[in-house]
């Protein structure tokens, strides 16, 4: 009983921005599948009642004080930029605008 | 030692305390020891990814050579110095170092050169140590066999034609190799324990939040945890002091002081264990099969020398363990998911450029990208996605919480926990690589530790018999109670190497040259 | 299909609303890494591997900025959520530096609030608060070629300065019930929000430059037919305009929307849940990405911060700080103050009520304070084309000058001259007064001299006066003025020349 299908995987991977082949979903789909199933059952044990933890050791309240910190000069930022273009990081043609 | 012993001397093969105390006595010099490895590193690393032992993405010779240089020169001009000054270290490519090319073992980050250091970085050049170079590993961490890397495989000294262990297989393999006596390591799920159990070196994954991650390429955050590696516990121990500590450029930083961790190593190696409760963990020890023989049979010969130094050992069980490696292969997917997403060709690394950012976004994630990237990401997307978030990800962080709770119960009882790091030998490259749920099945026994944040040691427990290669013994401690594994781990290597007449690295064949 | 007016939408349908407003903090450094926060730099160069998003940088919150959305949550009326945390909602977009954006999901901080909005006639409205949340902002995507616009743009350039900027985002609840006033109600309602966060400090709340931008979620619903509870009506499908960026704006998308909406409604066309984006120059919106095929943004827990729980005598001594609801504040000034209404709106439009009160509580009256700033100072403000408050005279240097004139000491030509003197930075008005010699001259043997010579001067003048013709003194009065060059307290001059002149006194 499979959960993970191939339009799965290719849905998947276009949300997650990673083009793929034919070749590619046939070689991951089958891989993916048995993995999904292997760790459903992280589902099996856990109740209502169990709460999750996000982090290993319990803390809170880490803040950090308003105080400026020396920012990177600007051709460092732009060091490793495929492509710069006055002072800022060069893209190929955005379509659609993001909320 | 006189000057034409210490001339003489194949430094290498000296431990980073030795090499310490020795450039303290003005026995030998930084410089003598960064060119001792780098020439061991030309000799066995191998000069293209196919050949050698290839733990080296990037060796940084001309500036350990200056750092070693400086610290010659201030040593002879009276300046005080760190204790481990001149001695040299590798440093996972995980780790981002400022000038010097960091990867992480992939491709979408070839050629990169940060522009600024991780605090692990910064406290190493503080502590004046030459770093010799950047180590290979599985691709963004994500492996237990460094076949991931994106640059060829690290084979393990011990035997070429086997895996040195993942991801941190490159630092494991320089220090079996003797290219460096020190190596930082970098443990989500096992990636310093598993590789020290198969190289038979030494490595500890900190208590998290011990050892500041501003800085270390994050695979999944939670998890994480940067760490020392070397080939004896003192020698880790001393690499964990310099790493330790509060960081306020990462919030989950311990903020305590690093645990007393060398005088703990040093308290070990009197092979006294009287009063220390030792918990053998039923689900991990290789009761339920799967293990190894000869890595069970290490692992019960070396609970017979803790009892024998006067441990107590008992039998416990955590059930929930049964569900570790599943909830491990949710969590950490999906928040690799979403560290990786920043790989996006926009501000760094790789682009292949297209006519629009979404095309070029994708293109590029494709080819930087390899395999086990690809489907740790895909499945760390699908356990976040609408619909399926609490079956998962919900999930996932419950069972962490009865992880927990099956921690908080045997510690107890028990002062530490035990079991042999992995399951196996070293197998050989290839033989799982098309098997990803084979190639989790490595790290079920290191898992757990990072689940509960609690720091855990590997150190070597001697060769299987049956084809002489290295297994490794897992201790495991309470969170902040790092000196725990210390104080148990140079007991049992001080008997072990006791019999064999030194560290067991020295048994290891000599690589191929 | 026929277009209709607001007006006639709001005869057919029943509108709900609700606005999204994003409200850029003043802290000092971002959200989230300690590069500043300042608008304007060179592009790139208030980043760092934080908000650049470099492999291995970590966030650590700001303190300060978490302060400032708990006052502002108190000023909502919201409650403050003892353990509150950050997610990473995941979305790929160049202008967003990792690739996910840090904010609030199911446990913000504030929560559960609810703003009194009060509209231009007085009436008030209560506004529920759902949730307001710490977020980071983006970078900025300049689109070049084309016709700048992101459409048939060639390529873009990304500048990250803005990446990591503190906002607070404040969502509404569903506002229902509004019917013709929708527009008044949502434009009203983000006056209020720009004006309870000037008064708490924590942004410049400049729409003009972003610090307050706003979202206008709108849907519409038919009327309930007789029998029928509005209430068990079905919401219709919504349309949610992005970035309506001005008051007037906010109003004007509501009509808008409201017309597009009935329009498709009444041609029997499905309205489509979506995105739209704002025009200013055409006052309309155009789709932007339907709904449909939005996002799965991932949420989950943001793995590198730990659990924000305010310790609960903070937050009692936090509400201590939280300002009077601008709109009461007014009411109670305009109340205590005596003025008129159109004083007041004048007063608030020119954004003069904090100067007045500081200048009332530097000891003068009301309306002298409202004379000098809504008078002299607006003219000057309006030459310099400066905002009031920028002008470099401090509400205690207003108080002064009417001191002096209240004392005598100068009169209301002068007093202009000597706020001539504290604008050019001469001093004090005392010391400008002192300087440039502006004193009343108030020795009458000066000023009786200065009778006689004119008296002397113009002896037929003098003559009328003697014959009754008192008014003929104004003449004298003129010339003595003339004579101090102004400085002569003209009451009393007239007073020595009916003296001179024998005819009272
Ligand atoms: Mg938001
Ligand atoms: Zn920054």
């Amino acid at each position: 009983m499979s959960s993970l299908e191939r339009s799965d995987v290719a849905r998947l991977a276009a949300l997650a921005r990673i083009e793929m082949t034919d070749a590619d979903l046939d070689r991951l789909s089958g891989q993916l599948a048995v993995i999904v199933d292997a760790v459903a059952k992280v589902a099996e044990v856990a109740g209502e009642d169990v709460p999750a933890t996000s982090h290993p050791i319990p803390m809170a309240n880490i803040h950090r004080a308003d105080e400026v910190r020396p920012s990177l000069a600007q051709d460092a930022a732009l060091s490793g930029a495929p492509e710069a273009e006055d002072g800022r990081f060069r893209v190929p043609q955005i379509l659609g605008e993001e909320a | 030692m006189t000057a034409v012993d210490a001339a003489a001397r194949d430094w290498t093969r000296a431990t980073a305390a030795e090499m310490a105390d020795a450039l303290a006595a003005g026995e030998v010099t930084s410089v003598a020891l960064v060119q001792a490895h780098l020439d061991r590193i030309a000799a066995v690393d191998g000069a293209d990814p196919s050949e050698g032992v290839h733990a080296f993405l990037h060796v940084n010779a001309e500036e350990a050579l200056a750092t070693a240089a400086a610290v010659d020169a201030d040593r002879a001009a009276g300046v005080a110095m760190p204790r481990m000054a001149g001695v040299p270290i590798a440093v996972k490519d995980v780790v981002v170092t400022q000038g010097m090319p960091s990867t992480a073992g992939s491709r979408i980050l070839e050629g990169w050169i940060p522009p600024y250091d991780a605090t692990v970085t910064r406290k190493i050049r503080e502590a004046r140590m030459p770093i010799l170079g950047k180590t290979n590993m599985d691709e963004f961490a994500m492996g237990s066999s460094t076949e991931h890397s994106g640059y060829g495989p690290t084979r393990n000294p011990w035997d070429l034609e086997r895996i040195p262990g993942g991801s941190g297989g490159g630092s494991a393999a320089a220090l079996a190799a003797f290219e460096a006596p020190l190596a930082v390591g970098s443990d989500t799920g096992g990636s310093i324990r598993q590789p020290a159990s198969v190289t038979a070196t030494v490595g500890v994954k900190p208590t998290y939040g011990g050892v500041s991650r501003f800085g270390a390429i994050a695979l999944a955050s939670s998890l994480d945890q940067l760490g020392p590696c070397g080939r004896t516990v003192l020698d880790t121990a001393l690499l964990h002091e310099v790493m330790g500590g509060h960081d306020v450029m990462d919030a989950t930083s311990l903020d305590e002081p690093v645990p007393a961790v060398v005088e703990a190593a040093l308290a070990g190696a009197a092979m006294d264990l009287t009063g220390v409760r030792v918990g053998v963990v039923k689900e991990i020890s290789g009761e339920d099969g799967g293990f190894q023989d000869g890595v069970k049979q290490r692992f019960e010969e070396s609970l017979d020398r803790l009892r024998a130094m006067g441990a107590e050992t008992v039998e416990v069980s955590c059930p929930s363990f049964e569900y570790a490696l599943a909830a491990y292969y949710v969590i950490l997917p999906s928040e690799a998911s979403s560290n990786l997403a920043k790989f996006d060709s926009v501000r760094f690394g790789m682009r292949v450029e297209k006519e629009t950012i979404e095309k070029t976004m994708l293109a590029t994630r494709a080819e930087g990208f390899g395999d086990e990237v690809k489907r740790r990401i895909i499945l760390g997307t699908y356990a976040l996605s609408a619909g399926y978030y609490d079956a998962y990800y919900g999930s996932a962080q419950k069972v962490r919480t009865l992880v927990q709770r099956d921690f908080d119960a045997a510690f107890a009882q028990c002062d530490v926990l035990v079991s042999p790091t992995t399951p196996t030998t070293p197998f050989k490259i290839g033989e799982r690589i098309d098997d990803p749920l084979a190639m989790y099945l490595n790290d079920v026994a290191t898992i757990p530790a990072n689940l509960a944040g609690i720091p855990g040691m590997s150190l070597p427990a001697g060769l299987a018999p049956e084809d002489g290669l290295p297994t490794g013994f897992q201790i495991l401690a309470p969170a902040h109670e790092d000196a725990r594994l210390y104080k148990v781990g140079a007991a049992l290597e001080a008997s072990l190497v006791a019999d064999w007449g030194g560290p067991l690295t020295a048994q290891a064949p000599e690589v191929a040259q | 299909m026929t277009t209709m007016t607001y007006a006639q939408a709001m005869d057919e349908f029943d509108p709900v609303f609700g606005i999204e407003v994003h409200v850029e903090l003043n802290t000092r450094t971002k959200m989230f890494c300690g590069c500043a926060n300042e608008f304007g730099a060179e592009p790139n160069t208030q980043v760092c591997p934080v908000c650049l998003g470099l492999p291995g940088a970590m966030p650590v919150t700001n303190e300060k900025a978490v302060e400032s959305a708990i006052r502002l949550g108190l000023a909502l009326g919201c409650s403050i959520r003892e353990s509150s945390r950050f997610a990473r909602k995941n979305y790929f977009y160049p202008d967003l530096a990792k690739d996910y954006q840090i904010s609030q999901y199911d446990e913000p901080t504030c929560y559960e609030g609810a703003l009194d909005v009060v509209l231009d006639d007085g009436t008030v409205v209560e506004i529920g608060i759902e949730r307001a949340h710490m977020e980071e902002d983006a970078g900025k995507n300049t689109h070049v070629g084309g016709t700048g616009g992101i459409q048939g743009a060639d390529y873009s350039l990304v500048d990250y300065n803005r990446g990591g900027v503190p906002l607070v985002e404040i969502v509404t609840k569903p506002i229902t019930g509004m019917g013709d006033r929708t527009a008044e109600v949502a434009r009203a309602y983000v006056a209020t929000i720009r004006d309870i966060v000037r008064a708490l400090g924590i942004s410049d709340g400049r729409m003009e430059q972003g610090s307050v931008r706003a979202d206008v979620n709108l849907s519409l619903r038919p009327k309930a037919v007789a029998g029928e509870s509005q209430d068990d009506v079905p919401f219709g499908k919504r349309s949610e305009t992005k970035n309506v960026n001005s008051l007037r704006a906010i109003e004007r998308a509501v009509h808008f929307e409201a017309a597009r909406q009935a329009s498709l409604l009444l041609a029997g066309r499905p309205v489509v849940q979506e995105t739209r984006h704002w025009h200013e120059d055409t006052s309309s919106t155009t789709p932007g990405r339907s709904k449909e095929e939005a996002e799965d943004y991932r949420y989950f827990p943001e793995p590198d911060l730990l659990p924000v729980q305010p310790a609960r005598e903070w937050v009692e001594e936090l509400r201590g700080t939280i300002p009077e609801h601008p709109a009461k504040m007014r009411a109670r000034l305009r109340e205590e103050w005596g003025f008129s209404d159109l004083e007041m709106r004048d007063a608030v439009a020119a954004d003069a009520l904090g100067l007045i009160a500081s200048t009332v509580e530097a000891g003068t009256t009301a309306q002298s304070a409202r004379k000098w700033w809504m008078g002299e100072l607006s003219r000057v403000a309006n030459d310099r084309e400066v905002a009031l408050g920028e002008l470099p005279v401090t509400p205690a240097a207003v108080a002064e000058l009417q001191g002096l004139v209240d004392s005598g000491k100068i009169n209301d030509k002068l007093a202009r001259q000597a706020l001539e003197g504290v604008l050019a930075g001469e001093g004090s008005p005392t010391e400008v007064v002192a300087s440039r010699g502006l004193e009343v001259v108030s020795d009458d043997s000066a000023l009786e001299k200065a009778v006689d010579d004119a008296l002397a001067a113009q002896p037929d003048v003098l003559a009328k006066i003697q014959d009754g013709k008192v008014q003929a003194a104004g003449a004298i009065v003129g010339a003595v003025m003339k004579a101090t060059r102004g400085q002569a307290d003209a009451a009393r001059v007239r007073e020595i020349i009916l003296q001179r002149a024998g005819v009272e006194g």
